[in-house]
């Protein structure tokens, strides 16, 4: 694959990294001289100073036969820029943006950028999995279907401890994937499964149904 | 009309006194709060500090009644984003936006977005300045 990497700051230049150690085709385009020298220096020369957004500097490292562009600076308007003048100039199939605003996701979305990392995102995820008092975690946007991937912990002591899944009123559409017992050990559950203090279960639901499900599946307000 | 302009530069703070005077509701936002202190003496709209990419910041302006959006700032990406957001989040019907680079101007044209280029205007007076009888 030939990829575009834009932005070569931290992110940047470990996906640069990366994709040259898979063994793809990788041009970098940064801002910075400092930056673009220390990677040409470790990687070959495969980084150019120029502005990312800018369509000169697109069409000359041949963004219109790139495979993929993705859009790594700090800065969300730069990286939509990116991705746009991209998709609209040069006909690139895929584009991913970085993120760094989390509130910023529903215009990439609308703007047709499909695939949006943010770090802050996944950061505040991993946190709310090291706190145990945390009842409900987000794990996944599936994007395009409307659906998210979450985790509901169910307490010791909780009303529906004992209780077996099919006599627990689900949230239309959900989907009980996978249970992971106390003891480390998971199972896909069924209609028999019974809940049981301390365990943990992934499941597939409508955001606005969150709160049902945390309910639903602890008993707790 | 009610009219949102992001960025109280030279341009931003001129057009917001002239629409003002025309008998508009303005709500200008600027990074800066020092930034206002270009606007005319007497400037009867409101003064919002944020940042106008930002979606609150946007409804703090009173994006969500408003009809139209101009973004001045100096960054052409704040000025496309910010008048994106505010065409497609926020339903307003005319959204401006400054770009000094022409080639992109054709790019956010084609999406459908209001745009003036300042260097391609600039360059024609010039050129009619300089090649004019």
């Amino acid at each position: 694959m030939y990829v575009i990497v834009v932005g070569a700051g931290k992110v940047g230049a470990q996906v640069v990294r990366e994709l040259v150690t898979a063994g793809h085709e990788v041009l970098a385009i940064e801002r910075d001289p400092a930056k673009v020298a220390a990677i040409n220096e470790e990687l070959g020369e495969i980084a150019i100073l120029g502005d990312g957004p800018e369509v000169r500097v697109q069409d000359e490292v041949g963004m219109a036969r790139a495979d993929l562009c993705v859009a790594t600076t700090g800065r969300d308007e730069t990286n939509l820029a990116v991705c746009q003048v991209a998709q609209v100039r040069f006909h690139v199939p895929r584009v991913i943006a970085r993120i760094n605003n989390p509130k910023n996701e529903a215009i990439f979305r609308a703007l047709g950028v499909e695939l949006t990392v943010s770090a802050t995102q996944a950061i505040l995820a991993h946190i709310e999995q090291e706190l145990p008092s945390h009842p409900l975690i987000h794990l996944l946007q599936l994007r395009g279907s409307g659906f998210e991937l979450v985790e509901v912990m169910v307490p010791e002591g909780a009303s529906t401890v004992g209780r077996r899944v099919d006599s627990i009123d689900l949230p239309p559409g959900v989907l009980l994937s996978l249970v992971v017992r106390p003891d480390g050990t998971p199972e896909v559950p069924n209609g028999e499964t019974t809940l049981e203090g301390g365990s943990e279960i992934l499941a597939v639901t409508q955001p606005e149904h969150e709160t049902w499900l945390r309910r639903a599946l602890t008993g707790g307000a | 009309m009610k009219i949102v302009i992001m960025g109280c530069g030279r341009v931003g703070a001129m057009l917001a006194g002239r629409l003002s005077d025309a008998g508009h509701d303005i709500s200008i936002v600027d990074l800066t709060a020092s930034a206002f202190r270009r606007l005319p003496e007497g400037f009867a709209g409101t003064q919002i500090v944020g940042n106008g990419v930002d979606q609150d910041t946007l409804r703090e302006a009173g994006i969500e009644q408003a009809d139209a959006f101009v973004a001045v700032t100096q960054g052409d990406n704040r000025n496309v984003m910010a008048a994106q957001v505010a065409m497609h989040l926020f339903d307003v019907e005319r959204a401006v936006a400054r770009i000094y680079d022409p080639e992109r101007q054709k790019i956010y044209t084609e999406l459908g977005l209001r745009t003036v280029s300042p260097t391609v205007i600039l360059s024609d007076r010039l050129f009619d300045a300089v090649v004019d009888p």
